[in-house]
C-alpha cells in the first residue's frame, strides 16, 4: 500500500508543478469551477444567514403561540361580504377554551385618523390596540420605560408604546418617555420605547405605535363593535396544540352560526406551522438554486475535460518517456486524474473564498442578516469539485494511459 | 566467454500491417547477449535497428519468436509486467535525451524510482549517487533547458543507471552531440563497461561502433553479421580518447 501512497504523493507534487507552471491557463481552466462553487457558497451563505435570523425571530415568538385571523374566501369578497372576528369572539375564546393563556386581542386603529403626530410632524404608521399580555406573546421589551399593565387597559389610559423607527421618524428630542404624541386627535403619553427588532423581508418591524386595547376601542367609537380584531394566545404545552385548535374552531363556528357544510371564516395559524412553511420555501429555493448551480459546475467540468485532453496531447512525448522509464497505465492514469482533481479542488478553494466574500458583501449591501457558511456546504463544495475532477478527468487520463509508448516517444 | 547469457532472441520477427500482406521489419533474428557485453547494433536506416531496439527495450511485442530476458519469456508478458521490466531491467538512453522538461536533473533521475514506489528520501539518495557517477553533482537542480547537450545526455545516463538495470540500451546516444562531447560520453560508456555494465548501442556511426567490443549488422530485417572487434582496435580507439 505504501507503494500507492508514494505514487499518489509524487503525482500530487507533479500535478501542483504542472498547474503552477501554466498559472494563467490553469486559472482559466478552473474558472467554471470557481464561479460554480462561488455561487453555491454565496447563495447558501445568504440563504442560511437569512434562515438563521428567521428562526431566531420565531424563537422570540415561541412555537406555542397561535394566531387567529378572520378569513374571507375570494368569492365572498366579490359579494362584498367580509368575515371578521369581534370583541365577543375574543371574550368567548378567553373564557371558553381550556389550556391556553395570554389571550390577546389586537385591534388595528384605522380610518381618517391613521397616523401619529408630534409637534409639527405627522407620520403615518401602524397603530394598534392590544392588552398587556401582548408582551408575553411577542417578546416585546422596553428599551426605555415600562410596558402596559392591566390597569392601563382597564382604565383606558391614554398611554402609548413606540417602536424605535417611529421615534426616529418623529424626530423626538431627548427621551421620548414622558413626552406626548397625538393619535387620532387625542394626546397620548409615551411610556415605552421598544427594543429594536430589525427588518424582516424588508418590512420594518420597529415602525409602530401600540396603545391599550380598551383605549383603541374607545377611539374607534361605535365602530368597535364590528371592527375586525386579531386574536393571539399561548398554548400551555405544544402537545395540546391540535386539541386547542379544534376547540377554537368549534367555539368560533358556533359563534358565527356556521352550518356544518360551511367553510371556516377564520384562520388559525401557529408559529411552528409558519416555521414549517418557511422551511419548505427555503428548501425549495435552495433546491432550485442548486439545480442552476450544478449546471454551471457541469459546464466547468467540461472545461476541465477539454483542457486536460489538450494537455494530454501536448504531453504525449512526456507520457512516452514515462512509459519507457517503467510507468504502468495505472501510474499515468493516476497522475492525470490527480491533476484534474487537484485543479478542481484548487478552483473549489478559490470559489469558496470568493463565494464567502460575495455572500458577506450581498448581505451587507442589501441589509439582509449576516451570511453564514455552514460546514456541510464547505465539505459539499470541496467534495463536488473533487468529484467533478474525477468524472471529467477520467476520459483524458484514460486516453493518456492508453497511449502506445513507441508512438508517444516518436510524437513531435 | 563463459559469462551468463542475459538476453536470448530466437527467430524473432516483427511484421507491420501495411499494404498487402504487411512487411517484415525484422525477420528471424537469433541473438544472444551476455553479461557485460559491449554491443553495437549497426545498419542503414530501414534495416530494422529501431524495431530491434524497441523489442529489446520491451516497448513492443514481436509478431513471432521468443525473447528471453534473464530467464523470463518476455514475449508473453502483459503490459504491466512489461512496464515493470522496463523499469527494473532496462535503462534507456535516447538520441534527443528525452528528459522531462519541467523537472530538474535530480527529479528526472528520481523519476524511474517513483514507479517502484520508493519513498522520496530513498529516491533522492539513489539519484544523487547516480548523478555523482556521471559527474553532475553541481548541476542537480538545473532544468534541462539550463544544461548543455552533453550534460543533458549525462543526466539521461544517470537516469538509466539509477535503477541498476541489467542492460543499458542507447539509441544513437551521440547523434545530437558535437565530437568533443561524443568522446566524453563514449568514455563514460567505456567506464561503465569496465565496471561490469552490459551496454547495447544502436548507431550508424562507424566511429562509435568501432569502440564497442562486438558489432552486429542488420539489413532489411536480417542479421547479416555478428563479429567481435579485435581487441587491438578497441584498445587503440580507447587510447585515442584518453589522449584527446
Amino acid at each position: 500500500m505504501s507503494n500507492v501512497r508514494f505514487k499518489v504523493m509524487e503525482s500530487t507534487r507533479s500535478a501542483a508543478q504542472s498547474v503552477f507552471a501554466h498559472r494563467f491557463r490553469s486559472f482559466l481552466t478552473t474558472l467554471g469551477i470557481i464561479i460554480g462553487v462561488a455561487s453555491v457558497i454565496a447563495v447558501v451563505s445568504v440563504v442560511q444567514g437569512f434562515s438563521a435570523s428567521i428562526s431566531a425571530q420565531f424563537d422570540d415568538i415561541g412555537t406555542n403561540v397561535v394566531n387567529i385571523d378572520a378569513y374571507t374566501p375570494p368569492k365572498s369578497r366579490l359579494q362584498g361580504k367580509w368575515a371578521r372576528l369581534t370583541y365577543e369572539d375574543y371574550l368567548k375564546l378567553k373564557y371558553q377554551i381550556p389550556g391556553v393563556s395570554h389571550v390577546t386581542p389586537n385591534l388595528q386603529v384605522r380610518g381618517s385618523y391613521n397616523g401619529v403626530t408630534y409637534r409639527d410632524q405627522s407620520i403615518s404608521t401602524r397603530v394598534f390596540g392590544t392588552s398587556s399580555s401582548y408582551q408575553k406573546l411577542n417578546a416585546v421589551y422596553c428599551e426605555d420605560g415600562r410596558f402596559f399593565n392591566p390597569t392601563d387597559d382597564n382604565s383606558r389610559r391614554r398611554v402609548a408604546l413606540l417602536g424605535p423607527s417611529l421615534v426616529k421618524k418623529l424626530d423626538i428630542k431627548g427621551s421620548p418617555v414622558g413626552q406626548y404624541i397625538g393619535i387620532a386627535g387625542e394626546w397620548f403619553k409615551v411610556i415605552c420605547v421598544a427594543e429594536q427588532k430589525g427588518k424582516l423581508f424588508g418590512f420594518d418591524q420597529d415602525d409602530f405605535a401600540v396603545i391599550p386595547f380598551s383605549t383603541a376601542q374607545s377611539l374607534m367609537g361605535s365602530g368597535q363593535w364590528w371592527a375586525n380584531i386579531q386574536i393571539s394566545l399561548a398554548v400551555d404545552t405544544t402537545e395540546q396544540l391540535p386539541q386547542v385548535k379544534q376547540n377554537i374552531t368549534r367555539v368560533l363556528r358556533r359563534a358565527h352560526n356556521l352550518n356544518p357544510g360551511d367553510a371556516n371564516d377564520f384562520e388559525i395559524s401557529s408559529a411552528d406551522q409558519m416555521l414549517e412553511t418557511f422551511d419548505s420555501i427555503i428548501g425549495s429555493t435552495t433546491l432550485v438554486l442548486a439545480g442552476i448551480v450544478s449546471i454551471s459546475l457541469l459546464v466547468g467540468g467540461i472545461g476541465i475535460m477539454n483542457i486536460m485532453l489538450v494537455s494530454v496531447t501536448e504531453r504525449t512525448r512526456e507520457i512516452g518517456i514515462q512509459k519507457a522509464l517503467g510507468a504502468t497505465r495505472f501510474d499515468i492514469l493516476l497522475q492525470f486524474l490527480i491533476e484534474a482533481v487537484f485543479l478542481c479542488m484548487l478552483g473549489g478553494l478559490i470559489g469558496l473564498l470568493l463565494g464567502f466574500g460575495a455572500g458577506t458583501l450581498i448581505s451587507d449591501i442589501t441589509d439582509l442578516p449576516a451570511a453564514s457558511v455552514p460546514f456541510w456546504a464547505v465539505l459539499l463544495a470541496f467534495g463536488f469539485s473533487a468529484g467533478i475532477g474525477l468524472i471529467f478527468g477520467i476520459v483524458p487520463a484514460a486516453k493518456a494511459a492508453k497511449l502506445d509508448p513507441i508512438d508517444a516517444l516518436r510524437y513531435e | 566467454m563463459s559469462k551468463p547469457t542475459i538476453i536470448e532472441l530466437r527467430k524473432i520477427a516483427k511484421r507491420y500491417m501495411m499494404g498487402e500482406g504487411g512487411f517484415y521489419a525484422l525477420d528471424g533474428i537469433d541473438l544472444d547477449i551476455r553479461l557485460n557485453d559491449y554491443l553495437a547494433i549497426v545498419g542503414s536506416s530501414g534495416s530494422g535497428k529501431s524495431t530491434l531496439m524497441n523489442l529489446l527495450g520491451c516497448l513492443d511485442y514481436p509478431t513471432s519468436g521468443q525473447y528471453t530476458l534473464k530467464n523470463t519469456n518476455v514475449a508473453t508478458l502483459d503490459e504491466n509486467r512489461l512496464a515493470e521490466i522496463r523499469n527494473r531491467e532496462i535503462g534507456f538512453i535516447f538520441q534527443n535525451f528525452n528528459l522531462l522538461p519541467r523537472a530538474t536533473a535530480l527529479q528526472n533521475v528520481m523519476q524511474p524510482l517513483v514507479y517502484q514506489g520508493l519513498a522520496k528520501s530513498q529516491r533522492k539518495e539513489m539519484a544523487e549517487e547516480a548523478l555523482q557517477m556521471v559527474g553532475l553533482t553541481d548541476r542537480m537542480h538545473h532544468v534541462p533547458n539550463q544544461l548543455s547537450g552533453g550534460q543533458r545526455q549525462r543526466v539521461a545516463i544517470a537516469r538509466a543507471l539509477v535503477t541498476k538495470p541489467s542492460i543499458l540500451l542507447a539509441d544513437e546516444p551521440t547523434g545530437n552531440l558535437d565530437s568533443a562531447t561524443t568522446i566524453e560520453i563514449m568514455a563514460l560508456f567505456d567506464r561503465l563497461h569496465e565496471e561490469g555494465q552490459t551496454l547495447i548501442i544502436v548507431t550508424h556511426e562507424k566511429e562509435i561502433a568501432d569502440r564497442c567490443h562486438r558489432v552486429i549488422t542488420l539489413k532489411d530485417g536480417h542479421l547479416i553479421s555478428d563479429k567481435n572487434n579485435p581487441i587491438s582496435i578497441v584498445k587503440q580507439k580507447t587510447d585515442e580518447v584518453s589522449h584527446v
